[in-house]
């Protein structure tokens, strides 16, 4: 079809033209996959006294408990964003004002744009000894640290994910008919049961959606627990830091890493799985 | 269409906003404190950490070196992830097509973490640690899933017609692209290639693996700053990184605002 065009070349350089691809791909084979490789091969051969990285990490309870902590951490900040985040989509969606939406889309994707670094300091500001959260909570009865508790780094992880969880339920609540909802409510449905029966059920994929990406991105979190948490906190990252950065030890860091990215596979491939079945049974009905 | 309940979700959605723009506030007012501490609110106001900020050879080194490799990297990532989206609306087989897509996104979707063990030993082995193209190319790594992915976006409202009749008119393959192509996807383009620059000039955890006491960046001083002592000329840089973000984007969000009109484009 796009090759019959009568002019000269024009074929060729539609031939050439998938070329273009090539310089991405070297420089991300030469950077991430060939060293990514190259290191979980590492993990598979190395030995430390006849002791196989993955031997090691199955020996130590402490390893087993801080990738069960990490899984745990990442389930927990995705399900507060989904909390904290579906008033903000739903209101982003369904307001009638043009202006409202639009300073709201500013401001959830202001924080996307500012600084990892600076947001993940600003809480370490925030949770100092006697600080402001501390000073807040007392009079409800809280008193001990909450910096070096396993909350501090889930608290900031929710706020620096919440526009990765906000964004994508925005767009899959914008594109929701409003004809349906006055359709369920001319029908006798009450606005609380239209939200519930036709609203809900059609964000779910939206939720979804932020739910995979936040998920994801909290299991490699490393900055947030390592500044906020403490040794006894520690998450994954913290331990494949530990191992590479500081002990230089990179089959056991690697070996650890590859817990990390089997989990994410794991998780992107049941999301894939479920985004087949779902779709399927739609297009069925 | 009034819903019961409705102020009730107004308050949640305002909660959400505070807490997304309100806590990283902080940083300018422990700025301006007259004390080495993370006191909030600080017992005088002095701008003294603002001159440690610009007196100090570390911190001008580090933003110096951290601007040349964010710059550097975003172009890179600009232009290879930009000839990398072209390339692939141009598969005919839409497998190799899915197959190249995922390897392209590959920096996106592992972990940095696990990015940063097999990049460290590589690095260490083929002497990159410490040098400038290590820091590049390791930025443009990170940055190019961004830039094919909002250059993809782009294209996606592209009529391949419009190259077909500037082929037609006489149009060389450098004269389509200059004249057609790129003007048609320059917000995608620009939007990944500030994201791209935004992203190096924060990145961290890849940052850490190949910096040396000889070449550093500033999130890395900023980060052997924080986690050793109680210096406010982190909350001074924060803030300068801070307003500078804003003030960026904002003039962004007008310039590409201004070019398309009904849509804020890939930016929002």
């Amino acid at each position: 079809m796009a090759d019959s065009s009568p002019f000269v070349g024009a074929g060729a350089r539609r031939r050439l033209a998938p070329a273009l691809v090539v310089p991405g791909l070297v420089i991300i084979g030469f950077v991430a996959l060939y060293p990514l490789v190259l290191a979980l091969l590492d993990s598979i051969t190395q030995r430390d006294n006849g002791q196989s990285p993955y031997a090691w990490v199955f020996d130590n309870p402490v390893y087993l408990k801080i990738i069960w902590r990490t899984i745990v951490t990442a389930l927990i900040v995705a399900g507060m964003c989904v909390l904290v985040g579906y008033p903000l989509a739903y209101v982003m969606a369904t307001t009638r004002s043009a202006r409202a939406r639009s300073v709201l889309l500013l401001l959830v994707v202001l924080p996307f744009w500012t600084s990892f670094l600076v947001r993940v300091f600003a809480w370490l500001i925030l949770f100092q000894p006697d600080g402001i959260v501390e000073s807040v909570l007392q009079p409800f009865g809280f008193d001990g640290a909450i910096l070096g508790s396993v909350w501090a780094p889930r608290i900031a992880m929710v706020q620096l994910l919440l526009p990765f969880m906000v964004l994508p339920m925005y767009a899959t609540m914008r594109g929701i008919d409003p004809s349906l909802l006055r359709a369920a409510e001319s029908l006798g449905a009450s606005p609380r049961e239209a939200f519930a029966r036709i609203f809900l059920p059609l964000s779910l994929p939206g939720v979804g959606a932020g739910c995979l990406i936040v998920f994801i991105m909290s299991l490699g979190f490393y900055v947030a627990p390592a500044l906020l948490g403490s040794p006894t906190t520690s998450l994954v990252g913290q331990a494949v830091f530990q191992q590479v950065g500081t002990l230089l030890n990179f089959g056991r860091g690697a070996a650890l890493a590859a817990f990390l990215l089997a989990i994410t596979l794991m998780v992107l491939g049941i999301a894939a799985l479920m985004r087949r079945l779902l779709g399927s049974r739609t297009s069925d009905a | 269409m009034r819903r019961p309940g409705r102020l009730l979700v107004w308050a949640a959605a305002l909660f959400a906003v505070l807490l997304l723009i309100v806590p990283t506030l902080i940083v300018i007012p422990v700025s301006l404190g007259d004390q080495a501490s993370f006191r909030f609110p600080p017992s005088g106001w002095s701008l003294r950490w603002y001159r440690q900020l610009v007196e100090e050879p570390a911190w001008r080194t580090t933003f110096g070196n951290s601007l040349l490799i964010a710059t550097l990297s975003a172009l890179t990532a600009s232009v290879v992830g930009t000839a990398a989206a072209l390339g692939l609306r141009r598969f005919l087989r839409s497998i190799n097509r899915e197959v190249v897509r995922s390897t392209l996104l590959i920096p996106l979707i592992v972990p940095e973490i696990v990015l940063a063990v097999g990049l460290y030993s590589f690095f260490l082995k083929i002497g990159l640690v410490g040098t400038l193209t290590g820091f590049v190319l390791a930025h443009a790594t990170l940055g190019i899933p961004l830039v094919v992915t909002t250059v993809t976006a782009s294209l996606a409202g592209f009529d391949p017609n419009l190259e077909r009749a500037a082929a037609s008119l006489g149009a060389g393959p450098w004269m389509t692209a200059r004249r057609v192509t790129v003007p048609l996807i320059l917000p995608g383009l620009l939007a990944g290639t500030l994201f791209a620059f935004i992203l190096s000039l924060d990145n961290l955890v890849m940052s850490l693996f190949i910096q040396t006491p000889d070449l550093s960046t500033l999130p890395v001083l900023m980060w052997s700053s924080m986690t050793r002592d109680t210096d406010p000329t982190i909350a001074a840089a924060a803030t300068v990184i801070l307003l500078t973000t804003t003030v960026v984007l904002c003039a962004a969000l007008t310039i590409l605002g201004r070019r398309t009109t009904t849509e804020r484009g890939p930016l929002l």
